[in-house]
């Protein structure tokens, strides 16, 4: 039962990443590789915020989620929007450069020492019924299911929600109407950033902040969003959650695993799904007109 | 009657081929005017001139004012364009649709509107929570109009609305389109491979052919004339 609570947190972060990907997605149609960056730039602005200005966490936090949006439009705008028509290999190349460059930036700047950013939730546990949960795991979900809870009030019931929908779906319905479509791929691109600045911050406490500290979180999210379906934001979210318990209770129980194998374990389940259901659990299987 | 849209001397290319040529036609304030013709004679790309989804040159004015730029400004200016082969979003509900036409609208009274459509669309209220790729080809269709007149248009473009649907249909979507225009000024430009139902539908006409205006008139005249009927309308 402790596992599937930590599980879940850890699925959180996961789900929060996937997320991202999934937004990006939907409206861009590739995977952005370097969204794992994003989330570890974002991160070392957090900590240097609450280390070296000495701010407290939470308006830390709150300022690096507003960097974090201006990053992912900016970085939409400059970088991306050039290449996006045209082949998509190409956008893919690009954030797979983006990857290397930001990377490249954060040992440059913050070197590659590992550095801890605090936990705003302390080390606490409590006993309910005899399970352990630690204050952070807890608080690690709950942040997690109010940012989502939050995208998905954004989404469904403001109306520039509705144009980012409509904008993904259809881009050139969505200019008929009215809708400029490519501030709305930028305004995907920056939320895509906050969700990944929530999964570093989430994440930091945890495993130590360094410049390599999201690319194993990368790869579950990748197994998360194909698992969910890679164009299902709820999807993106049961399989981040699924897929925390899963490999939890496998690096607990099955003793060869370890925490070592936990990573092969990720790509198996990206391998197993792509084979057997390439749309995922909740995605639509595509449909090609003849 | 004062002019409301205004199209002088337009070209229109794609790419290296040219599509239009020097189409020079002009629709009043409510009016319904049918712009007729074989495939290819650059029925769509005249909309699409008129809307900014193509690339043309050539002075497009709605209002006396020179419109520029590409659909979102034509949409901000008050024109809502129905494409061909169902201009939905298949992958959000009608009410969604809905308010996604009313998109460039800025006032309060979008919620009114959207329950005032059961007037001419009695079916699409209740159905509000229907995902618009599981509604009927016609319903579709009705879904596209409404989601036009959601955004309260100075013009409204319709192209090929007949397509693929079933004739009683295609009876039922020109009735609401006449009684729209009669009853709250709506003016409309409408493009259609069925001569027969959009003379019937319009007061004035032009006919394209490869790309330029081959004959101009009143719908009246141009049913009544029956060498016009078969060489350019064919039937």
């Amino acid at each position: 039962m402790q596992q599937v609570v930590s599980g879940l947190a850890s699925g959180g972060v996961y789900a929060a990443l996937a997320l991202a990907l999934v937004i990006i997605h939907r409206s861009t149609g590739v995977i952005n590789f370097s969204q794992g960056e994003m989330a570890t730039l974002c991160t070392y602005i957090a900590w240097t915020l609450t280390v070296n200005h000495e701010w407290s966490y939470w308006p830390a936090f709150v300022a690096t989620l507003g960097f974090s949006f201006l990053f992912g439009v900016v970085t939409h705008r400059v970088v991306i929007r050039p290449v996006e028509r045209g082949n998509i290999l190409r956008v893919v190349i690009v954030t797979i450069g983006l990857l290397i460059a930001i990377n490249g930036f954060v040992v440059w700047q913050w070197s590659g020492e590992p550095q801890a950013l605090a936990s705003p939730f302390g080390t606490d546990t409590f006993d309910i019924g005899g399970v352990i949960v630690s204050v952070g795991d807890i608080g690690t979900l709950a942040v997690t299911i109010g940012i989502v809870i939050l995208l998905w009030l954004l989404f469904q019931f403001t109306k520039v929600g509705l144009a980012l929908r409509a904008a993904a779906v259809n881009p050139n319905e969505a200019r008929l109407v009215g809708v400029r479509v490519t501030w709305m791929l930028a305004l995907g691109w920056g939320l895509a950033a906050v969700l990944g600045a929530v999964a570093g911050m989430l994440t930091a406490p945890s495993v130590g902040l360094d410049p390599q500290m999201m690319q194993p979180i990368l790869i579950y999210a990748f197994a998360a969003a194909v698992l969910g379906g890679v164009d299902s934001p709820l999807g993106a979210v049961v399989g981040g959650l699924t897929l925390g318990v899963m490999l939890n209770l496998i690096g607990v129980y099955v003793d060869f695993v370890g925490a070592e194998l936990k990573l092969p374990v990720a790509l198996l389940v990206i391998l197993v799904v792509l084979v057997l259901r390439p749309s995922g659990l909740f995605g639509r299987p595509e449909v090609k007109r003849v | 009657m004062t002019t409301l849209l205004k199209l002088n001397e337009v070209e229109a290319h794609y790419g290296p081929v040219q599509a239009l040529r020097d189409v020079s036609l002009t629709v009043s304030e409510g009016e319904v005017v049918a712009v007729l013709g074989a495939n290819g004679a650059g029925k769509t790309t005249t909309l699409r001139a008129i809307s900014g989804t193509v690339t043309r040159s050539g002075g497009i004015e709605l209002d006396g004012k020179e419109i520029r730029g590409g659909p979102e400004a034509a949409a901000k200016a008050g024109i809502a364009h129905v494409p061909e082969g169902r201009g939905t979003f298949v992958e959000l509900t009608v009410t969604e649709n809905l308010r996604l036409g009313a998109y460039t609208r800025r006032d309060r009274n979008v919620k009114k509107d959207i329950e005032r459509m059961s007037e001419y669309f009695p079916w699409m209220v209740e159905r509000g929570g229907q995902r618009a790729g599981t509604l009927s080809g016609g319903e579709q269709q009705m879904l596209a109009l409404a989601r036009a007149l959601m955004s309260r248009p100075r013009l409204l473009l319709l192209d090929e609305p007949s397509l693929g649907l079933a004739p009683m249909i295609v009876r039922e979507f020109f009735r609401i389109v006449r009684e729209l225009n009669e009853k709250e000024g709506l003016t409309v430009l409408v493009v259609e491979q069925d001569a027969r139902i959009a003379l019937r539908s319009s007061s004035r006409a032009y006919v394209l052919e490869v790309g330029r205006v081959a004959l101009t008139g009143t719908s009246a005249q141009l049913q009544g004339d029956e060498s016009v009927r078969r060489s350019y309308l064919g039937y």
